[in-house]
């Protein structure tokens, strides 16, 4: 495959978490008035935090396989 | 509506987007060598990837706007689209279908009519189909700046220009598989931006109970029976006990049918998607693969909608009303967004929309260059030139293809009737299509008069039964009764569009068929050999597991659809 797609939807989703985390704990609350009363910047930061972090995990995990089984076809003559 | 006020934090997330969407094209861009990379991403797309992309291409302006102004306007009927129509189509065009659109070795839809009947088939295609992309694209470009204008209070020409030129700088570096992929990108960024907004809703109106008890008050209220709203199938013994004004067999046969086979299965801007995949197996997962996703985006695209109006109609006043007391269904969508998401959510969910009318101009600029290099410019042009020559021909077409929507966006502003009178026409040359193109694979006596004329006349009487009906309420001209007479008033528009296309289809069949054995056959059996069903040997599976086979994910899927239309029956 020319570019695993999981890497950057994983790093956007994982840039994305980070972004609404953040912006979640520092916000004025009173923001919160729309969402119910629900900090969802926070909660759905995490959401986004875990999906990209599983995707990323999935690309790496891809990648090491695809090195390691290039050394292997390599070291055999 | 009062407009939106954007934050650092939202402009940031829409940032970060756009950095994504550039930088995969311009990753990509080292890919490109030959044409078919360029138009068909090098058939080497995994049937995953191939699969998001099949249904985002479809998932733009027209769908996640349209979509929840319908689930508001006519309630949970709005799933038929889905549940009725889009699913079997999909499962369709995947086990029958695909094994000749991708064993044929075809670059496009209109070069299998090619194969399979002649050049003058093809050449209607392939124009009709050139003309219909440029304007879809247009008409998203139109329908982003619009809203934007509306919402945010961004000028028309800075949505117009910036939409645009993003669009053609990655379509231009990394061709299709650009847009493929970004086109998966907004897929789980639609999943991602709506869900929360669905959630939200959902809990505000008291869940699934709470909503259909609210529904039920906007149906008695408009006259309905208490369920018309939250029920699919309930009321549709008779036109007049739904707010969609049809009836079971208009449904199923002009939208469950005729409709939606003929867009799932004959438009190039979808089955391009499957083309590309990297393997007659991958190819025919596709479809399979993207009906699973696509049986749950109700839950994404019409329950916004539903909880809109539930809130609308039972004091909330959340939607703003049109002069004549209706409520503004097109605006059920962004008004949610607007309504729950806070500063930082609202900016994942703007960008969200942003990306689904972007992702639908590129789908269908990726379209139409394919189309008009293939089927236009090498058939009757320039054939007979190196593939660099193609190559750079598609690149040029990209600018083209985007600086002629970018001028049917503006025309749209000016002149609003003529972007309508042609998605009419469009309309009418579409219906017939899939008639063609059953009658093509499966009765190998289907000839090239009879295919062409066949679909000559299933536009004209697509036009003749439009011009002669009318939507109740509504003025003859462009929306029925061009020819001055009305012959018979349908309760709704849907219910015209539904039989319109029946007609269409229906002329289209006999008249191919008359056609076809009034003249001599233009292909003999050996030409039509992975083109007709009767002579291509069957695909067997053996060698795939059981569960990874086309014919088990079809089972599967056709089996949760119908679970879905039983639960919500």
């Amino acid at each position: 495959m020319k570019l695993d797609l999981r890497l950057p939807i994983g790093l956007m989703f994982t840039i994305f978490g980070v972004m609404l985390t953040l912006y979640g704990l520092v916000a004025d609350p009173a923001i919160y008035a729309r969402s119910l009363g629900i900090n969802i910047n926070l909660w759905w930061g995490l959401v986004l935090l875990v999906f990209g972090l599983v995707m990323l995990g999935f690309a790496l995990r891809a990648q090491r396989g695809l090195k390691s089984s290039d050394t292997h076809s390599t070291s055999t003559p | 509506m009062q407009q939106i006020h954007l934050g650092p934090i939202d402009y940031a997330i829409l940032g970060v987007y756009f950095a994504f969407v550039l930088g995969i094209g311009w990753t990509l861009r080292r890919f490109v060598k030959s044409s078919e990379d360029f138009f068909l991403s090098g058939r080497s797309i995994p049937a995953w990837i191939a699969g998001l992309a099949f249904i985002s291409a479809n998932l733009g302006a027209q769908e996640v706007i349209g979509m929840g102004a319908s689930g508001a306007k006519y309630g949970m009927m709005t799933s038929h689209f889905y549940w009725l129509g889009a699913i079997p189509a999909m499962v369709f065009v995947g086990i029958f279908m695909m094994p000749f659109y991708y064993g044929s070795r075809a670059r496009s839809v209109p070069e299998y009519l090619k194969l399979r009947f002649d050049e003058k088939t093809r050449g209607f295609n392939a124009i009709t189909f050139a003309v219909m992309t440029v304007f879809s694209s247009g008409i998203s470009m139109y329908a982003l700046a619009k809203l934007l204008e509306l919402i945010l209070g961004w000028s028309f020409h800075t949505s117009v220009i910036l939409s645009a030129a993003i669009v053609l700088a990655y379509i231009f570096l990394g061709g299709l598989t650009s847009a493929i992929y970004n086109e998966v990108l907004q897929f789980f960024l639609i999943v991602m931006g709506f869900l929360p907004l669905v959630l939200l809703g959902l809990k505000d109106v008291g869940g699934w109970s709470g909503l259909t008890a609210k529904l039920n008050t906007v149906a008695t209220h408009a006259g309905y029976a208490p369920g018309a709203w939250s029920s699919s199938w309930r009321h549709l013994d008779a036109a007049s006990a739904n707010p969609m004004g049809v009836e079971w067999f208009g449904l199923v046969m002009g939208l469950g049918f005729v409709l939606s086979f003929g867009y799932w299965c004959t438009d190039f801007l979808v089955v391009q998607r499957a083309m590309a995949a990297n393997s007659m197996t991958a190819a025919r997962r596709t479809p399979l693969l993207a009906a699973i996703p696509k049986m749950l985006f109700p839950v994404l695209v019409i329950l916004p909608g539903m909880i809109a109006i539930a809130m609308h109609g039972t004091g909330g006043g959340l939607l703003p009303v049109e002069s004549d007391g209706t409520p503004n269904y097109n605006l059920a969508v962004p008004v949610m967004l607007a309504h729950y998401l806070p500063s930082g959510l609202l900016g994942l969910g703007l960008t969200a929309l942003m990306a689904s009318f972007m992702s639908g101009m590129a789908g269908n600029v990726t379209a139409f260059n394919a189309v008009w290099t293939y089927d236009i410019y090498q058939s009757h042009i320039r054939p007979g030139q190196s593939d660099q020559h193609y190559l750079r021909m598609g690149h040029f077409a990209t600018v083209f293809g985007i600086l002629l929507s970018v001028v049917a966006a503006y025309a749209a502003t000016r002149f609003n009737n003529i972007l309508d009178m042609l998605q009419l026409v469009f309309a009418f040359v579409n219906a017939p299509l899939f008639a063609t193109f059953l009658l093509g694979m499966f009765w190998r006596r289907t000839t090239g008069h009879g295919a062409f004329y066949g679909l000559l006349i299933g536009t004209a009487a697509a036009a003749i039964h439009h011009g002669l009906v009318l939507p109740h309420g509504a003025t003859p001209g462009l929306k029925g009764a061009f020819f001055g007479t009305v012959l018979h008033t349908y309760p709704s528009e849907m219910a015209q569009n539904f039989w319109t296309a029946i007609f269409a289809w229906s002329a289209c069949f006999a008249a191919t068929i008359a056609i076809s054995l009034a003249t001599k056959r233009n292909k003999s059996d050996d030409e039509l050999k992975g083109l007709v069903y009767a002579l291509t040997p069957r695909l067997t599976d053996h060698e795939i597991v059981w569960y990874k086979r086309p014919a088990t994910l079809a089972v599967l899927v056709l089996g949760l659809t119908l679970v879905l239309n039983v639960i919500f029956w």
